[in-house]
């Protein structure tokens, strides 16, 4: 374990988080929130303090930098960066416990949604923009952000690779062009354009600046957090059509806008996932739109409320425009599945994801073919491409991993005393990087109400829903902090 | 720039590593998904699989907006396809052929506008010819020549009985009887820039920069001279052997080869008419006894397996054989090879990559480039020739009043047929050759990089 460069890599981190304290610091000043302001500063400065002493610590760094460290180093960067980054809505005394605002900043960081406020009204500007801004920064990953401004890569740079896979999810992470650091670049820069395309549309909707701003961090991070009670159901149905389309935007792999760059239109056409994730949009539409027709008055309404609905849960973003709680339970299965079934490899979104659904049907598929034809070798493939092995095992050692989580974070959570759906769909909503739940914990509610212990289980389920398991549980091996 | 590397194997490995820390964007082409990806988790590369050959795998790497093509996989076939295909798929790559098939020589060469070759790499070739420089002034552990073979820097290990040993550089003049510049000393996996106050130690290896035509009295005033190299046993019949003793024979060095397969003996009996070629295991020690090791002026260990040649280095080292030579085609720890007894270490790999760094750093800059590029000190070090243009700047300033980098030393300058080792009072002018030293950490593109920016 080289702790001294894990150490610098997290001090730069640290920096960067400073500086993105400093907009929403800037628009408390300017609305004059002087608790806001306050906690912001202190934050800023214990941050500072906490990455200087980093720094020095770490001055003889010794360059060895393996998939090991760059899986330990993405996984505490998170923890440390959400450590601190709930100091402004502690200090400023908007929410009077560590735990609550801790709950809160991870829920942004990994682009989940899922709130502990009552009213999100109450709180100041200067906080409410952070915390939406902290799905920006989420969404796409801070480090990779880090790779895309400062050069890590020097002379075996080959490392930058691991935290770009331990970062981004999905099954198999590449790079679109050979140096990291424009790999990091053309992925932000897509992501900037396509969210200040959405801050476009919304002000043409008609929305005010700051709340099109907040929104809009809120879809591209594909995280959720609202800027009103309602969420999104008091704004104007363009503005709510922009959002659904945005969040389905941004639940797609990041890959097929760098094709579309390139003019590869048939590439990005035939693209298996995309194809599946569209696939699956569709037909939820469908079927969500006649289960609930009875319920709205006309079929135009119906198909907006189960469209708006279907993008949220898929990409992962969980904003609402309707209570879905109150939805017949075939509509609220269907969500369900989305929660789970996640948005596409490469994406914003959490979830399984797409990509991983595709991979485990066709190995299940390969599965019962070998049971009629013991001798035949067949090779999974996608887009015509023949999937390593090790591809395979990872995608079902994930879904072990996956599944366990859930039935221990559920039996702890289940301790509350809550409905078994709040409960379950609490776990659900929280380790896939969704925000709302069902019942108690629906799109109306919140998660307030549930013990310390389920909100520290809940954080952990969020933490490493966002980064895919794996660095986050390696941080639990003993294996892992082992010198040699 | 944007360069492709078709083979992952030594060169390819060696190419990535150097050409990734000079800053260019590099796409690795290979079969075998496991060599990429062990090769991505250490460099900051893209990689592409398949057979580099192959027309969608080439443009899957993005040949249509490359600048260099590198063609080092295993197959020569493979190899000049690829610069083919490449060159009909974008006309203005340039590409470099790794070709080592004696056979095909002529015809790459020849026909290289066919090929679409800007360059023909054959690493065997290269490393035949060093070790046939090395016999011509044995003592030296290796030698680099610049200037049109003017300038040298050779290595000189300090041995226990040398007169070097706890030296002052002050006073090596008075040793050497010729003037003389040490450029580099290495130091346990150390490389230091050394000033006159430094003193040297047993088990050092020094650089020095030397006129060629004092070589000997280089030698024979470090008393390290013999009579010339008269015959020489080689073990292992391999393609450097073949070169090497195509070489020696012109040169009127007899030779002797030893290979353990049957089949290929016959081949070199037969394209190698003065040669003995002797079939048996170089590795049995009575086969040596045999042939009488001790007997030979040189031994020269070429088979495929480096941990053979390094014990027959030393095999021959304990029988008294006064040069010996060891191929090393994996050398990546160099810090345990330097302490045994191997005498010259000759790399191909090595001497492939600084060919085509050199080529690469050329194309970058079309003027002022550097002429060649030579790594010492286990790549720690690199000695560059410039020639100097108009663009250069300090021209006719004494190199005392000169603001250089850190760990940047100019070591020779050559006007014409007269060269001068650098002293303070040297100065240089339009139309001299330039050799310079510097630690690998500071690579010199062109000639003004090696001043201070002020």
């Amino acid at each position: 374990m080289n702790y001294k460069m894990v150490g610098y890599i997290i001090s730069l981190l640290l920096l960067l988080e400073a500086g993105f304290m400093i907009p929403p610091m800037a628009i408390a000043a300017y609305c004059h929130e002087p608790l806001a302001l306050k906690g912001f500063a202190l934050s800023i400065a214990a941050i500072l303090c906490t990455a200087g002493v980093l720094y020095l610590l770490t001055r003889n760094r010794k360059s060895g930098f393996f998939a090991k460290e760059g899986m330990t180093v993405t996984g505490l960067a998170w923890i440390i960066m959400s450590l601190l980054g709930c100091l402004p809505f502690w200090i400023s005394g908007e929410i009077p416990h560590y735990i609550d605002a801790l709950f809160e900043v991870v829920s942004g960081f990994t682009t989940t949604g899922s709130s502990i406020l009552n009213s999100v009204e109450a709180l100041d500007k200067g906080l409410l923009f952070w915390r939406s801004f902290t799905h920006w920064v989420g969404g796409m990953g801070v480090l990779v952000f880090l790779m895309a401004i400062v050069p890590l890569s020097g002379k075996n740079g080959g490392f930058t690779l691991h935290i770009l896979r331990a970062e981004s999810p999905g099954p198999s992470v590449g790079k679109l062009v050979p140096k990291m650091k424009q790999t990091a670049s053309i992925l932000y820069l897509i992501y900037v354009a396509l969210t200040v395309l959405n801050v476009i549309f919304l002000l043409i909707g008609g929305m005010p600046l700051f709340d099109a701003v907040c929104t809009a961090f809120g879809t591209a991070g594909t995280g959720g957090f609202g800027i009103k009670n309602d969420s999104l159901a008091g704004y104007n149905s363009f503005c709510q059509t922009v959002t659904t389309v945005f969040m389905l935007v941004f639940g797609v792999n990041f890959s097929c806008y760098y094709l579309l760059l390139l003019r590869r239109f048939t590439d990005v056409f035939n693209d298996e996932e995309l194809r599946l994730y569209l696939a699956i949009v569709f037909s939820s539409i469908a079927l969500i739109t006649w289960n609930i027709s009875g319920l709205y008055p006309s079929v135009r309404e119906a198909v907006h409320q189960s469209a708006f609905q279907v993008a949220s849960i898929i990409s992962t973003t969980g904003f609402a425009t309707a209570d879905f709680d109150l939805w017949p339970s075939f509509s609220k299965a269907i969500l369900l599945f989305l929660m789970i079934c996640g948005a596409s490899a490469g994406s914003t979104g959490g979830g399984i994801k797409v990509a991983r659904i595709a991979l485990l049907i066709k190995s299940f598929r390969r599965n019962v073919h070998r049971q009629i034809r013991p001798n035949q070798l067949s090779y999974i493939r996608v887009n015509g491409v023949p999937v390593d092995e090790k591809v395979m095992s990872n995608v079902s050692a994930y879904l072990i991993a996956y599944v366990s989580i859930i039935i221990v974070s559920f039996l702890i959570v289940s301790l509350d005393g809550f409905s078994m759906e709040a409960n379950i769909s609490a776990v659900l909503a929280t380790f896939n990087n969704i925000g709302p739940g069902f019942a108690e914990v629906g799109p109306t509610c919140n998660f307030y109400a549930y013990s310390t212990l389920s909100k520290l289980v809940m954080i952990f389920g969020m933490l490493a829903g966002r980064l895919e398991i794996m660095p986050v549980i390696l941080l639990l091996s003993r294996q892992t902090w082992k010198k040699v | 720039m944007k360069i492709l590397i078709a083979g992952g194997g030594k060169v390819g490995a060696t190419l990535t590593r150097q050409l990734t820390s000079e800053g260019h964007a590099v796409t690795l082409i290979d079969r075998s998904s496991d060599v990429l990806e062990a090769i991505m988790g250490q460099y900051d590369v893209m990689a592409v699989q398949g057979n580099a050959a192959v027309l969608d795998i080439l443009e899957q790497a993005g040949v249509k907006d490359s600048d260099l093509l590198i063609a080092a996989t295993d197959r020569d076939e493979v190899n000049l396809l690829a610069c083919m295909t490449a060159h009909g798929l974008n006309p203005k790559i340039h590409t470099i052929g790794r070709i080592r098939n004696p056979e095909y020589r002529r015809q790459a060469y020849e026909m290289r506008s066919v090929f679409g070759l800007n360059m023909v790499i054959n690493p065997e070739r290269e490393a035949a010819h060093d070790i046939a420089r090395l016999l011509k002034y044995p003592g030296f552990r290796t030698i680099e020549t610049f200037a049109k073979g003017n300038v040298e820097i050779v290595e000189v290990q300090v041995t226990h009985d040398s007169k070097l040993n706890h030296v002052a550089l002050n006073h090596l003049s008075k040793i050497v009887h010729c003037k003389v510049l040490v450029c580099a000393v290495q130091r346990g996996d150390q490389c230091l820039m050394p000033d006159g106050n430094f003193v040297l130690q047993e088990n050092d290896h020094l650089y020095v920069t030397a006129e060629t035509e004092n070589l000997s009295t280089l030698l024979i005033s470090l008393g390290m001279i013999s009579n010339g190299v008269k015959n020489v046993l080689i073990t292992g019949g391999g393609r450097i052997s073949f070169y090497l003793a195509q070489q020696l024979q012109q040169s009127g060095i007899s030779c002797q080869i030893i290979e353990k397969d049957h089949n290929r003996c016959m081949e070199l009996a037969v394209s190698l008419p003065e040669t003995r070629i002797v079939e048996g295991d170089a590795s049995n020690q009575n086969l040596l006894e045999e042939e009488r090791l001790e007997s030979y002026d040189a031994l020269i260990n070429l088979t495929g397996l480096d941990e053979l040649n390094i014990v027959m280095s030393l095999y021959g080292a304990a029988k008294g054989v006064k040069h010996v030579i060891t191929k090393m085609s994996h050398a990546e720890n160099n810090l345990l090879i330097n302490e045994l007894q191997l005498g010259s270490v000759v790399s191909p790999k090595e001497l492939t990559c600084n060919s085509i760094v050199q080529y690469v750093r050329a194309m970058e800059n079309s003027h002022d480039a550097a002429v060649s590029i030579h790594r010492i000190a286990n790549g720690q070090a690199e000695a560059v020739e410039f020639r100097i243009d108009e663009s250069a700047k300090n021209v006719g300033k004494k190199f005392k009043d000169l603001n250089l980098k850190k760990n940047v030393l100019i070591s020779s300058v050559s006007h014409g047929w007269s060269t001068e080792i650098a002293s303070g009072n040297t100065s240089y002018e339009v139309g001299d050759t330039v050799v310079v030293v510097t630690q690998s950490g500071t690579p010199l593109m062109q000639f003004n990089d090696i001043f201070e920016a002020a």
